[in-house]
């Protein structure tokens, strides 16, 4: 499979209520192994997947938030936060996970995956990607 | 124009899928080519071939089996959603022990790797849901 094409992943929902960010993250890993440009972007409610201290006990559901530590591991390494999306929640960087990963150009060099957009780069990410996957 | 097809949500509960059947249909009316059809979350559900609809409403699954037995269409539905949802064909069923399979003609259970060559070989790769 020769051809390379840009993936963008957008998560848009809650990590619970629905399954659509636990059944997108599996398209996430699965997809690694196509060795495509991959990106990933959480918008809107889509920004409580990657909160950090997530605790499930309570609706009795697998916390799978731990995975997204791995994504760095699956060559996962541009992940998009939309910024106004935080504030909107009350949220910011310091609640979110520490996801990072090691850049195998920089001597393995250990840099954060997680890039805060504005809504118009956000955009602009949209348009330069080939596929668009939305959860 | 070469389109992949997802398929995010189940039948009559939404609309997403008469949609995408709809649009997957004038496409190939007008000559465009769909590489493959994947049914994906409560997606996995339109591929049931168990469904009763009233009789004087729309057939969804029959309406996506005849399209593809018209077309050969490739109708591919998520094998890890399906396992969770209690969509089978008969190599599903007999490998987890159940007692029946359900898959509607012209569906195949496939993996998601299904979904992402889509997306690497249609020139667009469009998504129906919520």
């Amino acid at each position: 499979m020769a051809k390379i094409k840009k993936f963008l992943y957008v998560n848009r929902k809650a990590p619970y209520g629905t399954i659509y960010a636990l059944e997108s993250l599996e398209v996430v890993l699965i997809g690694a192994a196509f060795e495509q440009d991959v990106s990933v972007a959480f918008v809107d409610d889509g920004v409580y997947q990657i909160t950090k201290g997530q605790d499930t006990q309570g609706i009795g559901m697998k916390n799978f938030s731990p995975t997204y530590s791995a994504l760095g591991d699956y060559e996962v390494t541009k992940i998009y936060v939309e910024k106004a999306s935080l504030a909107e929640r009350g949220l910011s960087q310091e609640d979110l996970l520490d996801l990072k990963y090691e850049d195998e150009d920089d001597d393995w060099a250990e840099k954060d995956s997680i890039r805060l957009v504005s809504r118009a780069e956000l955009a602009d990410i949209m348009e330069a990607n080939d596929v668009i996957l939305s959860f | 124009m070469k389109f992949g097809i997802q398929v995010n949500e189940g039948p009559y509960n939404h609309q997403a899928s008469d949609t995408a059947y709809q649009f997957t249909k004038a496409a190939l009316e007008k000559g465009h080519e769909i590489f493959r059809v994947f049914f994906y979350h409560d997606g996995v559900y339109n591929g049931t071939r168990l469904g009763v609809p009233p009789q004087d409403d729309r057939n969804i699954t029959k309406l996506w089996t005849e399209l593809a037995a018209q077309h050969d269409l490739d109708l591919v539905v998520c094998v890890a959603a399906a396992q969770r949802r209690g969509v089978l064909d008969a190599d599903e069923a007999k490998r987890h022990g159940k007692d029946a399979d359900n898959i509607a003609p012209g569906f195949r259970i496939s993996g998601l790797g299904q979904l992402i060559e889509a997306g690497i070989q249609a020139d667009r790769l469009v998504v129906f849901g919520d």
